[in-house]
């Protein structure tokens, strides 16, 4: 949006110096215009490489030494010995089993949730912002608050997830235990983190929604498709951008789960994941191994190991997600 | 001056175009809603709202509350014998940790609206050599997953003596890449160049400029910003853990996990404390929603 301001008024302009004389003035007015603007970036840099840039690199020497927290004097080399560990660690193979399965069971739904959500959305509606408001509700609420309330949904006895499934005729006679095996912690897990982001992902729809040409629309109108093919046939192949850009963000995200697994535990603070490790989540193992077994040379090679995950994984997803909303055409 | 006639006239075309008659194949934004739709978008709010009230509903009641079939629905009269409790606790620190949750949080918006703004102004209209460059850099900065550097940064922490205190959360989250993007994209569209021209040949000098002309304009992109930079901060949970767990200065988020710890957890207590560490984030919606909603509607078209 412009905005239009008065100029100064041309009479109180006052003329650049002219000559060559070196006065302190000009030369503070160089130094203004030459180095100032490198002062007004340089906080942005300084922590970055301080708190960002530099701790990745370092990650990587963590990773090749041994760094324990209760043994400060053992330190050394241990070259790929963290990283050749990584191959052999069960724990490691589950906790990536974990995380892709509740990664799945998230993502999914939660995006196909989320453009239905903003189609809905993109109606001329009444009370139109209250609705955009609400369906951010769960994206402001700090997900431990949230957790610890799906906790109370979904106890085994007199959990109301159960009493739900019950009216519908489901384990009316052996209630679900959600935190005794893989399937039902992942579902519950899910659950959580697409409450939380299915409002969050539908507004970055709709705001792309919005900026499709309405000429698009008027175009498709000969060959009568309804809404729904509409949906499918001319908004999501014009919002693919935003489509992708959702898929690399959950990627990222979901890759990296954490709260809601460790709350999930209703001893929390043990960062198992379970009493078999059901639903711990890499991340959730790298706190485990870094800040309960005390051993931070392996969680950063494990750190390590993860975002290479994430980049093969993002990369892939943001490949098959440019193919399944083009190829639809 | 042409560029301003132009931008100008761009803005002029939408509307023209919003008038033409289309009843055949009309945009969706131009077909009211029906009552399915408003029906599906109830039944969405409900369940979006539904664990917050619920939350009240059990911070507000006795034990039974949590395990009665059908469930409750009504608030009872407990909250502040709850409350009192959570309070009354003593290695959590819960008072306490909503205090610091609060210095955090405030710290760390008004840091980010400082340093994001000015180096979004330099970014936006300042010239100097390798902009563009180190711009592309701050973007690509956006990218990474802060979760690889964790260990790292722990080890960092350790070596300044800031693990276990507040610096350990604020200071990394001083400036942020995406709100120097955000701040560069809203001052390249709403301060002239012109302006800045003509205040240089005023005689001000940069400070000026950003603190006179830039600041002002950029309000609403400071509110959106500070909005989004609260909610984030005060919701961050894995890193506050990590460096101030076991210490006497928790950070809300990490009292309610350990709150929600041990053998028996009593959650018409632990619902009580989490529901007050919500509540502020739930009036910062209900002032701020249109900003909030704004700001994350914006972020997606311009990325």
């Amino acid at each position: 949006m412009p905005t239009t301001r008065a100029a100064p008024e041309p009479g109180t302009r006052r003329r650049p110096p002219t000559g060559r004389s070196t006065t302190w003035r000009d030369r503070l007015h160089r130094f203004d215009v030459r180095y100032v603007p490198y002062l007004l970036i340089a906080p942005f840099f300084l922590l970055f490489f301080v708190f960002g840039l530099f701790p990745m690199i370092f990650n990587g020497v963590v990773a090749l030494r041994h760094w324990r927290l209760d043994e400060p004097d053992r330190t050394g080399w241990a070259g790929v010995e963290n990283f050749r560990r990584l191959f052999t660690d069960g724990d490691f193979g589950n906790a990536l089993y974990n995380t892709f399965g509740i990664f799945l069971l998230s993502t999914v739904p939660q995006l196909l949730l989320a453009l239905i959500i903003a189609s809905m959305l993109n109606r001329r509606l009444r009370a139109q912002t209250w609705w955009r408001v609400s369906a951010l509700l769960p994206y402001i609420t700090p997900i431990t608050a949230s957790t610890l309330v799906f906790n109370v949904f979904f106890a085994r006895d007199l959990g109301m997830a159960n009493w739900a499934l019950g009216l519908l005729g489901i384990g009316t006679e052996n209630p679900i235990d959600w935190r005794a095996d893989k399937l039902h912690s992942w579902i519950a897990i899910a659950t959580m983190v697409n409450w939380k982001w299915i409002g969050y992902n539908a507004l970055l729809y709709l705001a792309a929604m919005q900026s499709i040409p309405r000429d698009v629309y008027e175009a498709s109108a000969l060959d009568g498709a309804g809404p729904w093919r509409q949906l499918w046939r001319i908004t999501v192949p014009m919002i693919r951008p935003v489509v992708i850009f959702t898929v690399v963000l959950s990627t990222i995200g979901g890759l990296q789960l954490f709260t809601e697994p460790m709350l999930f535990d209703l001893n929390a603070q043990a960062a198992t994941g379970g009493a078999g490790g059901e639903w711990q989540t890499v991340a959730q193992l790298i706190y485990k191994v870094g800040w309960k077994d005390l051993n931070l040379g392996y969680a950063a090679a494990m750190s390590w190991a993860l975002f290479l995950i994430i980049l093969v994984v993002a990369a892939l997803n943001t490949l098959l997600t440019n193919r399944i909303s083009g190829g639809r055409k | 001056m042409s560029l301003l006639e132009r931008r100008r006239a761009a803005a002029s075309v939408p509307p023209a175009r919003r008038r033409r008659p289309a009843l055949l194949g009309r945009a969706p934004q131009d077909t009211p809603a029906g009552i399915g739709t408003y029906l599906f978008l109830a039944v969405t709010a409900l369940f979006a709202a539904f664990p917050l009230y619920w939350m009240f509903v059990i911070a507000t009641s006795s034990d039974e509350a949590t395990s009665q079939l059908p469930p409750v629905v009504i608030p009872g009269d407990r909250f502040l014998p709850n409350l009192d409790e959570v309070f009354s606790l003593q290695d959590v620190y819960f008072a306490a940790s909503l205090v610091n949750s609060v210095i955090v949080a405030t710290v760390v918006t008004a840091s980010v609206l400082f340093f994001c703004s000015l180096a979004g102004f330099a970014f936006a209209k300042l010239r100097f050599k390798g902009s563009r460059a180190l711009m592309l850099f701050v973007i690509l900065t956006l990218t990474v997953p802060n979760q690889l550097g964790v260990v790292a940064l722990y080890i960092v922490m350790g070596k300044l003596g800031w693990n276990g205190t507040l610096l350990a959360v604020i200071v990394p989250g001083m400036v942020t890449a995406f709100g120097v993007f955000y701040m560069r994209q809203f001052i390249v569209n709403t301060v002239p160049d012109e302006l800045v021209e003509s205040a240089r040949v005023d005689g001000a000098n940069t400070m000026r400029i950003y603190w006179n002309i830039a600041l002002p304009a950029v309000r609403p992109a400071l509110a959106v910003l500070g909005l989004l930079t609260f909610v984030a901060t005060w919701n961050d949970f894995q890193w506050p853990l990590i460096t101030l767990n076991g210490t006497d200065y928790p950070t809300s988020m990490v009292a309610i996990s350990d709150l929600a710890s041990g053998n028996y957890v009593i959650y018409r207590r632990v619902l009580a404390g989490a529901f007050v560490a919500t509540v502020p984030l739930l009036i910062m919606l209900v002032i701020g929603g249109r900003q909030i909603v704004r700001g994350i509607m914006e972020g997606a078209v311009k990325s």
